[in-house]
């Protein structure tokens, strides 16, 4: 384990963006933490996780796929594609870190996604074990640890240090890079701190939240709950769940004609919108009932069924946090599994 | 903290539940930690008894809801409007967006609402809230139990407060208020008196945040078309993401038009947006605007007024007075 | 560019005929600039057109996979990608890719059976392939049956294909059936579904469906009720689609995504996705 002391963070951010661009969360001018990229003067955020999760990385809200020359009848395709940089994401969660594994099931399954793949293989994940989760965190209901992050290294922030682990090759690499400002260090001070946040794990109040009714196989039982009425009749059909979403990957392939030439681009979709599946001659999906049924069967029953049992949701919070009508997968999960 | 109690809206409720006034309430269902408050629609005395909730975090305005909650339904729907979702509720029945017939009004006077926002930036590990009369005793993970002012976390709308008027309702629970002569436009005031560079930056961090998740407008209750010019394919507009970075600016400011002379102030846009992105701005601009320009106007003081914008006098303002007006401001 | 291939990425194809077929309905033939076949497909599988600057939709494609000089798709004339088509001439280039989702199990499953097509409107279009397939390889399966229905004769699609060709093939038999009456026809008048009834098909057959869901819904309800099984019976299903290849979200039902898993889905498999299709 690499030692470092908190006080020569920006001498390590330096190090690392001289060879590699780092992003890492910063406090932006409303009080909240956002994935920016490191310069000179950037302060790391003591926030407990962004508002926008670092997928945004991986697959941005909005990125440029090709471009297209018209001319009379001939068409031109022009491959835009570039290489990823190399970069590093500093400080990821352990939740966050999961939802890469599940994008990757999606992206990199064939026929792998070359944009996706291009910037997951360009970077290098540094995680950050968690010492103050919230009361909206159930990662540990999805089997995460959140005191022992994955990532390409580990890491553990004490009040004076922060200790480094690496997990993979590349982790190796990025603390090879940064050994000249690390020391050597035993996990004293490493495992004080983890068995501090277990106990904190145990009293969250969503620590009791089982995925005991969910899971591959369920779709006929869940179908007709009556938590799809109850709990879609407020909803407001705005995307917000699914933009804060890490694990949410539904996208639109779109055309903007700059007057100079077609840029096919895609973005971000939700399942939540009324036009999501609407088709010249109609819509398998009339209401938002059936809109907000799809949401959480994909995440609880679906996805797990395509992916050997690996849920959707990393319990990350922040469609706890950021439901302008405060619903969300921790109510649907409670009501479908009973109360406590 | 509200001078209303659950108890007395739980009351109020299964009152006219039972005795047949209306088939169904609108109403603020508890969630898992305190502030966490969900709208619901309660058919069964059974619901509310259980689930029903009132505290300050019920800043929710049900006014919108109507519009869809009235069109299927058998009987009259109950609904409880604070001061401020009385505007709303004029307005929308200015515009016909719902039968008046089919609801049952109840006007709730109103202390202020907490923003969640501002309480979770003071406390951290939220586990449950006591409401007493000095201040909130949030209940933690970390620091035991913690005393907040309700001053400290009253939402921005309700510190710069409008009216604790109730300007419609069939029956008033509380007190009715007086419309206030509030600070609401000083904010306004300060970015005009920005220069346009200022001015530009200003708005362009701000709106640097928007994930078009679409929100401010689904919440607002003055977005009310059936079909959004922004969900239209063949309108040339429709973009789920900023194609680039002056985009998502013209959504804001393009809804910003399309509600201006309509929008009572409310707060809503401001409030759901995850961004924490001030919204309300925007549309704050438009009415101080219409107010110096045509006199004093608020929409949803009552049902029926003819905005500014829609109305002609002869005493309007000429264009080439507002363009000139605009040229100052530059 | 050292980057692999990415589906997304389509190749540029050029329309090379366009056959009006009926009023809205027309045919047309793609090939690449250099005059081959784009790709090579099984019969059922679809494939993404578009015009760049109006959007991209996924088509079936029409020809059969043993057409080795171009491909077809019987386009309707319903969204703004196939009205910019419908007035596309010949020689106008597009971009096409794929090819996407499942075919039919036309070398295992349907080799040696009889076969049962029945069509309604544009419905034909994804089955033609299958049929030519078939006609093709008329040696590998048992008798054919072809129900086909349309709202008029004028439209009917593929109409000079079906009473030149498919008509006068040994073992091909074709019941064509319009809904109402109409000067100069003298074939059957009636909807798909009845007709199929009143023809009272042997279940030595395997059936394949394919128009619209009110069709497909009561064709289903008479095949079983003279006693088909569901696992003989196939189908393929529209949804919105994006990618093509599982990813986008769209086209997810249940577990499956329809432009990967599907299009074409047997019965039985379809009862177990939930009813949103």
């Amino acid at each position: 384990m690499r030692k470092l002391s908190l006080e020569n963070i920006n001498k390590l951010f330096a190090a690392v963006a001289e060879d590699k661009t780092l992003y890492l969360p910063v406090d932006q001018s409303d009080g909240s933490a956002k994935y920016s990229k490191w310069a000179e003067g950037t302060v790391w955020s003591n926030a407990l996780n962004t508002v926008r999760s670092p997928k945004d990385l991986f697959f941005p809200q909005t990125e440029d796929l090709m471009e297209f020359k018209t001319e009379g009848k001939n068409i031109e395709v022009i491959d835009i594609r570039k290489e990823s940089e190399d970069f590093v994401i500093f400080g990821v969660r352990a939740c966050d870190v999961k939802s890469f594994e599940v994008l990757d099931r999606v992206f990199l399954s064939e026929p792998v996604d070359s944009y996706y793949a291009s910037r997951r293989e360009h970077a290098v994940i540094v995680s950050l074990a968690c010492s103050r989760p919230s009361e909206t965190c159930f990662c540990t209901t999805f089997g995460i640890d959140a005191i022992n992050p994955e990532g390409d290294v580990s890491a553990w922030k004490t009040a004076t240090d922060i200790y480094f682990k690496a997990n993979t090759e590349k982790g190796e690499e990025f603390l090879a890079s940064i050994e000249a400002l690390t020391e050597e260090s035993d996990d004293t001070a490493v495992n004080e701190q983890k068995a501090k946040t277990a106990d904190i794990m145990k009293k969250l109040p969503l620590a009791d939240l089982t995925t005991d009714s969910f899971g591959g196989g369920k779709t006929e039982e869940l179908w007709n709950n009556p938590v799809w009425d109850e709990f879609s009749q407020t909803c407001l059909g705005c995307g917000t769940c699914t933009f804060v979403c890490p694990t949410c990957q539904c996208y639109d392939i779109k055309d903007f004609d700059t007057g100079n030439g077609v840029i096919r681009y895609r973005c971000w979709d939700s399942c939540m919108y009324s036009e999501f599946t609407r088709m010249a001659h109609g819509n398998n999906r009339l209401t938002q009932k059936e809109r907000f049924r799809q949401r959480f069967m994909h995440k609880l029953v679906y996805y797990p069924e395509n992916n050997g049992g690996l849920f959707s949701c990393v319990g990350c919070g922040r469609c706890l946090s950021k439901c302008p009508i405060s619903m969300n997968i921790a109510k649907v999960m409670r009501k479908i599994g009973g109360d406590k | 903290m509200q001078k209303i109690t659950r108890d007395q809206l739980i009351t109020k409720a299964v009152e006219l539940l039972s005795n047949g006034t209306v088939s169904a309430v609108l109403g603020w269902q508890k969630g898992e930690f305190d502030y966490d408050i969900t709208p619901a629609v309660f058919t069964t005395e059974e619901e509310i008894k259980n689930n029903f909730v009132y505290n300050d975090f019920c800043g929710a305005n049900f006014s919108k809801y109507l519009v869809a909650k009235t069109k299927k339904l058998e009987g009259k729907i109950l609904v409880f409007l604070k001061p401020c979702d009385t505007y709303s509720f004029n307005q929308l029945l200015t515009e016909h967006r719902f039968d008046r017939e089919k609801v049952y009004a109840v006007a709730i006077g109103c202390e202020g609402m907490a923003d969640v926002v501002k309480l979770k930036n003071k406390v951290d590990g939220i586990i449950s809230i006591d409401y007493k009369d000095d201040a909130m005793y949030v209940d933690t993970l970390y620091d035991g139990t913690v005393k907040v002012d309700y001053a400290d976390v009253l939402a921005e709308r309700c510190i710069n407060c409008k009216s604790k008027k109730c300007v419609a309702y069939d029956e008033l629970m509380g007190e009715d208020g007086e419309v206030i002569d509030s600070a609401r436009f000083d904010e306004v005031a300060r970015l005009e008196a920005m220069t346009p560079d200022e001015r530009f930056a200003f708005w362009q961090n701000e709106l640097s945040r928007c994930i078009r998740c679409n929100a401010c407008r689904d919440a607002c209750p003055a977005c009310t078309c059936e079909k959004c010019v922004f969900d239209n394919p063949n309108s040339g507009v429709e973009n789920k993401a900023p194609a680039n970075s002056f985009e998502e600016q013209m959504f804001h400011i393009i809804r910003a038009y399309h509600v201006a002379g309509r929008c009572t102030d409310c707060g809503e846009c401001s409030r759901v947006c995850p961004q924490n992105i001030p919204l309300h701005l925007l549309n704050r601009k438009f009415i101080k605007d219409i107010n110096e320009c045509y006199g004093e106007y608020q929409a949803g003081a009552e049902v029926g007024s003819r905005a500014p914008l829609v109305d002609y006098t002869e005493g309007d303002l000429e264009p080439g007075e507002v363009f000139e007006r605009g040229d100052n401001n530059a | 560019m050292n980057m692999r291939e990415d589906t997304l990425i389509p190749k540029v194809g050029v329309i090379t005929d366009v056959r009006i077929d009926t009023p809205d309905i027309k045919t047309f033939r793609v090939v690449t600039p250099d005059g081959k076949k784009a790709f090579d497909h099984r019969p059922g599988q679809c494939a993404m057109l578009s015009i760049p600057g109006v959007g991209e939709a996924m088509f079936s494609i029409t020809s059969s996979p043993t057409n080795t000089e171009y491909m077809e798709f019987s386009i309707k004339k319903c969204g703004c990608v196939t009205e910019w088509l419908h007035q596309a001439e010949v020689g106008q280039q597009l971009t096409i890719r794929g090819p996407y989702g499942n075919p039919f199990p036309v070398d295992d499953v349907f080799a040696g059976k009889n076969m049962l097509f029945i069509a309604g409107g544009v419905g034909l279009a994804p089955l033609r392939s299958v049929i030519n397939y078939c006609r093709h390889y008329r040696d590998r399966y048992g008798d054919i049956d072809i129900v086909y229905g349309s709202r008029s004769k004028d439209d009917l699609l593929d109409y000079k294909e079906i009473i030149e060709e498919w008509s006068n093939d040994a073992g091909v038999k074709v019941h064509l059936t319009i809904d109402n009456p109409q000067e100069g026809w003298n074939g059957h008048v009636g909807f798909v579904p009845n007709y199929v009834k009143e023809l009272n098909f042997d279940t030595n057959k395997t059936a394949v469906l394919c128009g619209p869901p009110i069709m497909i819904k009561f064709t289903l309800e008479g095949l079983c009720s003279m006693g088909f099984d569901k696992t003989q019976i196939y189908t393929t299903l529209e949804l919105r689609m994006k990618c093509g290849v599982g990813k986008c979200g769209r086209c997810n039902v249940g577990s499956k995504y329809v432009c990967k898993d599907g299009p074409v889905f047997r019965c039985d498999e379809l009862d177990e996705l939930p009813d949103e299709y």
